[in-house]
């Protein structure tokens, strides 16, 4: 099974490396993206630097879902669907494969994003272990939603609006314990916990729903294509 | 499968047992407002806006009993695989956005009163605004345009989804909204002193907001056995009318006027 | 009684949208049941 899910995931990001949709526009989206915060809050540092967990991390779930809805159209040209069905392939290890791809480039988007807020609203990082381990879980978490939404709406003629609508308020849990330990992992935390307890949530979500993806991608397979 | 049904009840979704059903809820739901808004007393702190619990809380309860029927016949679809179980987790999460609906706007009527603002970031005020968006994305996928064992094993798949995101939703927002801010929540309305009036009405508000919803599950039920069946059958109908126009000319008016 | 309007504006808003909703289904399968034959109109 991990081999199977290592090739699917190795074919999604060869995918990727060749069309360079993630680095090449995602990626500067989310750089203006930040820059329209940076408008919308008058430049004001004190206050970028206070919310900038929170603009983070909102940054990262818009751009996720574009993230998965490229995750999504991999498959969603007639058929595509049954042939991967058809492969042979684990269900499971279709789904583990092609979460660990998305994770693997949001991580990337993350980075840069880390970046930018560094530069744009003078962030500066104080726990650096907290920010990758809350930022690794977050990842699985919303790579894991993100997957199975994606699968559940693809090949519908309304995903765009269905997949958003389905989850942003399935990945709400992420948002919360994410921005909570990364205020922890910037020093900007206006409560008396230093952000660690948020990552048990952030563990639980990205278990939870990597083992409800893995159990739920073979029936749903089984569906093929709506079209 | 088909038992013949009364003369007076064809081409309409009810019956004797809606009838009888509707009848007990309007009663219910009268007593309900007399016991609620004149026969029932103050309340020591809360005068008398606490009686918006009367409606508030049943609507609360209801919207999770909705929720649970959906996430149960969603998992009995995926395990029979029966138009019966897909068409009853449709009906009574459409229901569920009412109720869950309602409960939002009740509470946020309360919460002017109570907070002297309709919006408070209260745990349970943003759980339910949460639930609802989450039930209005299952009914919206359900719309979705598919064959009927796609879409249905999809519905099934994202209801059942929701008995693990509501319980993770609900736990993280309270442990956000009440490890920080204890000392800020309000919890007045855990404070009433319930006497027995106050009681008995709200249990029998409880109760007449469920048989209202058998009454609306069974409506609500038949409405989209007939959506199944006018989607079916028109598929047959302009497959035959295609077959029909490949046969030959087809005279003018012909295809049209079938079951008008 | 205080706040009057909003202790009946939630008993209205709970009936009315309550009637509203099952106006609306009832109408709509009244809408559809004419496309059908009787005995495809009901599942029992």
């Amino acid at each position: 099974m991990w081999g199977d899910a290592a090739l699917v995931a190795a074919k999604d990001l060869r995918l990727e490396l060749r069309s360079r949709v993630v680095t090449n526009q995602i990626a500067p989206v989310a750089v203006v993206v930040l820059m329209l915060f940076g408008f919308g809050l008058d430049a004001d540092v004190g206050v970028l630097q206070k919310v900038t967990p929170g603009l983070y991390w909102v940054t990262v779930l818009l751009m996720a879902l574009l993230a998965i809805g490229r995750s999504v159209d991999a498959e969603a040209t007639a058929g595509a669907r049954d042939m991967l069905r058809l492969s042979g392939l684990d269900p499971a290890a279709i789904f583990l494969g092609k979460a660990a791809a998305l994770v693997a480039q949001l991580l990337v988007l993350e980075a840069m994003l880390l970046m930018g807020v560094s530069l744009f609203f003078h962030a500066t990082i104080k726990g650096y272990v907290l920010v990758f381990v809350a930022g690794l879980l977050g990842t699985v978490g919303l790579a894991s939603i993100g997957t199975l939404y994606g699968a559940l709406t693809g090949g519908t003629d309304s995903k765009q609006t269905l997949l958003p609508l389905l989850f942003l308020p399935a990945v709400a849990p992420v948002l919360l314990g994410a921005v909570r330990a990364f205020e922890g992992a910037f020093g900007t935390n206006p409560h008396p916990d230093d952000g660690w307890p948020w990552v048990r949530l952030l563990g639980v979500v990205a278990i939870v729903y990597t083992a409800v993806g893995t159990l739920a991608y073979g029936p749903l397979l089984e569906g093929s294509d709506p079209a | 499968m088909n038992s013949p049904v009364p003369e007076k009840f064809a081409g309409t979704s009810a019956s004797r047992s809606t009838q009888v059903l509707g009848a007990v809820a309007i009663v219910g739901l009268a007593l309900v407002t007399f016991l609620g808004l004149a026969a029932t007393g103050e309340d020591q702190d809360q005068k008398n806006y606490y009686r918006i619990m009367y409606v508030h809380v049943p609507s609360a309860w209801l919207a999770y009993t909705c929720f649970g029927i959906c996430a149960l016949a969603s998992a009995m679809y995926l395990y029979k695989k029966t138009q019966w179980w897909d068409l009853v987790a449709g009906a009574s999460a459409e229901i569920g956005v009412l109720f869950t609906g309602l409960a939002l706007a009740t509470g946020m009527l309360w919460g002017k009163v109570t907070w002297g603002a309709y919006w408070r970031w209260d745990a349970r005020l943003t759980f339910t605004a949460l639930m609802f968006v989450m039930f209005l994305g299952y009914v919206t996928m359900r719309r979705m345009p598919a064959p009927f064992e796609v879409r249905a094993k999809r519905a099934a798949i994202t209801g059942l989804i929701g008995v693990v995101n509501v319980p993770i939703v609900h736990f993280s927002v309270n442990w956000w909204r009440t490890l920080h801010q204890q000392a800020t929540v309000l919890r007045p309305d855990t404070d009433v002193k319930i006497d027995g009036l106050m009681l008995f009405t709200l249990l029998l508000s409880f109760a007449v907001f469920h048989v209202l919803y058998v009454w609306l599950m069974i409506h609500r039920f038949r409405l989209g056995y007939l959506e199944d069946q006018v989607e079916s059958h028109g598929l047959e109908r302009a497959i035959a009318e295609r077959q029909a126009e490949a046969r030959g000319p087809v005279p003018v008016g012909a295809g049209q006027g079938s079951g008008q | 009684m205080k706040h009057a309007g909003f202790i009946y504006g939630s008993y209205a808003l709970t009936f009315g949208a309550v009637v509203v909703y099952a106006v609306r289904i009832k109408a709509r399968a009244r809408k559809l049941a004419k496309d059908l034959a009787p005995k495809d109109q009901r599942w029992m």
